[in-house]
């Protein structure tokens, strides 16, 4: 059984944000408008946080695309009171929308603040409805959604691997933002196989975790900036 | 202080009864109305989306969540102060704890809409129903949610018992006293009650075993209340002294919220002859203790964090301390200690007056603290990047608010159709026959101490 996990390598990423735009159309995530957005209701699944290091005018200009962790330890997991939030066999964090009765309580208990909540029945500016991805379902009102390191494209390349009797290959298997980053700053893969290209950059020394100290064995490793 | 003779105290507490002035529907259709509103509030919630409210990423929680721990906390007026004095035989209780018992049912019933009200689904709340379902899913036992339903049904249950116990007498006088529709109905509450020394036993025994049983059950409600916030990694929210800190707010609360519902009723239900100045006056000294109490709790939580100097605690720390959260954070020190301890600590205050001011300081000061444990944390969660600000809006502003209607409305409906006074324990603390009353509740001196 795999274990999925990502980098991602700071030193390449530009902050340009072709991440976000790939998961929201990947994920049929709803956008909000800019009322809603500028009242928190934005759901980015997958964020470019961005920090200006130093004084004006010497200030140095940092970014650092935050998604769900997918923490082996995940302290959203125990708190909800009916499994919607629950860790699968491959250490994927996953959301079971029709589960979900919207407690929050897991979104409080997240360290990274990466889970996000429908406040409305979700709704596209035309023509983006119709563009709608056939293999992710809509969440209604009221629940929590969350990057899902695209199960949907993990799945498909599995399930197809196990059809032709083989494991699927490093690379193969590319969540939406990986796949859209222009600068490959993000790689996917399988922390279980040590060859993988994930892995190597994993164990990296320029390699950490985001808030490491709060014990939630994230397996999003974050490659720091050496420029 | 003289005592009311026994034809007197009945057709004094069973006036409201039997008597049915105007003002009373008045009351009724005023307090109603805003129950009604807010029903309405939350129906628009439901149909328009949660997005009506201010809850937004990532201050997930805001009025609502504060509404439920506030009114749990109110909750612990009564049953447990009731069963304390109970337990040491204060004797000045007497005409206190049926008023106390009902604040603690009716704030419990109150405080439990509040888990389905913020739900994002509402209508599925009964996932967390440990039930058989046909898919076998039970809920997440893990979840400090789960251990929330239980505490409070278990509470629920135990307190509500605890009031219909020693109602059971005070029944069978309405039944005795009223005809036609109404002695049927009151017959029927009454249990077949007849007086007889058996049955009075068993009734004194069973309020033994209640109050005994009660008062564990309620110290665990507020302290699962409490995990959860201690429970998840979130900064000021991982406290080991969340747990004994909620229970003695709690309590706070319950006595303020006491006080104000006694003085109500004393001066609405002309109760002047049972609610005498010494009652005030013993509350304001439980309620001036639990003021220090509160005090050191504060400090003990504070102190803490501050000389442990954690950055992320520590953002959340000045935030409430001399930042944006300051002006209500000082609010609550003010109306939670500084009144408290001025108005009860110095004699001349403590008269009914006094107490009523104190408790409704206190009634202000315990909402804000709830408040300020929830919504700042959240809003300064670790990533500077996702910090946010909350901004309630009309709908939760609103049902909120209503709380207090829905309050004063059950109240009223109680006082209606219950002698708000226990009839049979005022008479039995003014001569006590030994062979009616068991040991156990022979009037200890301690009762009668003015300390």
């Amino acid at each position: 059984m795999a274990k999925w996990g990502m980098a991602a390598d700071l030193d390449r990423c530009t902050g340009c944000g072709a991440c976000v735009t790939a998961c929201h159309a990947e994920n049929n995530i709803s956008t909000v408008g800019a009322d809603q957005a500028s009242r928190g209701r934005a759901k980015h699944w997958i964020r470019v946080e961005r920090y200006w290091e130093g004084e004006f005018p010497d200030v140095r200009v940092t970014f650092r695309p935050v998604m769900c962790q997918h923490c082996e330890n995940a302290p959203c997991e125990p708190v909800c009171p009916t499994y919607a939030s629950h860790h699968t066999e491959d250490g994927l964090n996953a959301q079971v929308y029709n589960r979900c009765i919207g407690t929050r309580y897991c979104a409080n208990a997240c360290p990274y603040n990466v889970r996000f909540f429908d406040f409305f029945n979700p709704s596209w500016d035309k023509p983006l409805h119709l563009q709608l991805n056939p293999d992710v379902s809509l969440r209604e009102v009221g629940v929590m959604e969350k990057c899902t390191f695209c199960v949907q494209r993990i799945k498909a390349v599995t399930i197809q691997a196990k059809a032709e009797e083989r494991t699927p290959a490093d690379g193969e298997i590319n969540p939406a933002c990986a796949q859209a980053c222009p600068a490959k700053a993000l790689v996917f893969g399988d922390l279980d196989d040590p060859e993988s290209a994930v892995s190597r950059l994993s164990r990296s020394s320029r390699g950490s975790k985001l808030l490491e100290d709060r014990g939630t064995e994230p397996k999003v490793t974050y490659l720091s900036r050496q420029s | 202080m003289t005592h009311p003779s026994h034809p007197r105290i009945n057709s004094d507490l069973l006036r409201p009864l039997l008597q049915t002035s105007w003002r009373f529907y008045l009351l009724v259709a005023l307090f109603g109305s805003i129950v009604v509103a807010a029903l309405a509030s939350w129906m628009t919630q439901m149909y328009l989306g949660f997005g009506i409210s201010g809850i937004r990423w990532p201050v997930y929680w805001g009025f609502y969540v504060t509404s439920f721990v506030f009114w749990i906390g109110i909750s612990h007026a009564g049953t447990l102060i009731s069963a304390i004095l109970r337990l040491v035989n204060a004797g000045w209780r007497r005409p206190v704890t049926r008023c106390a018992e009902v604040i603690t049912v009716f704030a419990l019933m109150i405080g439990a809409m509040f888990p389905i009200i913020h739900l994002g689904r509402p209508w599925l709340a009964f996932w967390l129903f440990p039930y058989p379902s046909e898919r076998q899913i039970w809920p997440n036992f893990r979840s400090p949610l789960v251990w929330d339903f239980f505490a409070i049904n278990t509470y629920l249950a135990g307190s509500v018992l605890f009031l219909l116990l020693p109602m059971i007498p005070d029944f069978a006088v309405v039944r005795d006293k009223s005809t036609g529709l109404r002695r049927r109905i009151y017959g029927i509450l009454a249990l077949g009650w007849r007086g007889t020394t058996k049955q009075w036993h068993r009734l004194e025994t069973a309020m033994q075993i209640m109050a005994v049983a009660i008062i564990p059950v309620a110290v665990s409600v507020h302290t699962v209340v409490s995990f959860d916030f201690s429970m998840a990694p979130v900064p000021m929210w991982q406290s080991t002294i969340f747990g004994p800190y909620f229970v003695a707010g709690a309590i706070f609360s319950g006595i303020a919220a006491l006080l104000i519902a006694m003085a109500v009723l004393r001066r609405f239900l002309h109760l002047e002859r049972y609610l005498h100045p010494v009652h005030f006056e013993n509350l304001g000294k439980l309620l001036l203790v639990m003021a220090l109490l509160w005090g050191y709790f504060v400090f003990n939580e504070r102190l803490v964090v501050y000389y442990g100097n954690e950055p992320s605690e520590m953002a959340v720390f000045w935030r409430t301390q001399r930042e944006s959260f300051a002006p209500l954070y000082w609010t609550m020190v003010v109306c939670n200690f500084v009144v408290p301890l001025v108005l009860m600590g110095i004699r001349w205050f403590r008269t009914i007056t006094g107490c009523v001011i104190a408790s409704a300081c206190v009634v202000v000061g315990m909402w804000l603290e709830r408040f300020l444990i929830i919504v700042p944390s959240l809003g300064h969660k670790y990533l500077p990047y996702s910090y946010g600000i909350y901004r309630p809006q009309p709908v939760e502003i609103i049902i909120a608010g209503s709380t207090f209607a829905a309050m004063a409305l059950l109240y009223v409906l109680f006082a209606k159709v219950v002698p708000i006074i226990s009839i049979w324990e005022l008479k039995a603390g003014e001569h006590t026959p030994p062979d009616l009353i068991p040991p156990a509740t022979e009037e200890h001196p301690l009762g009668e101490l003015h300390l």
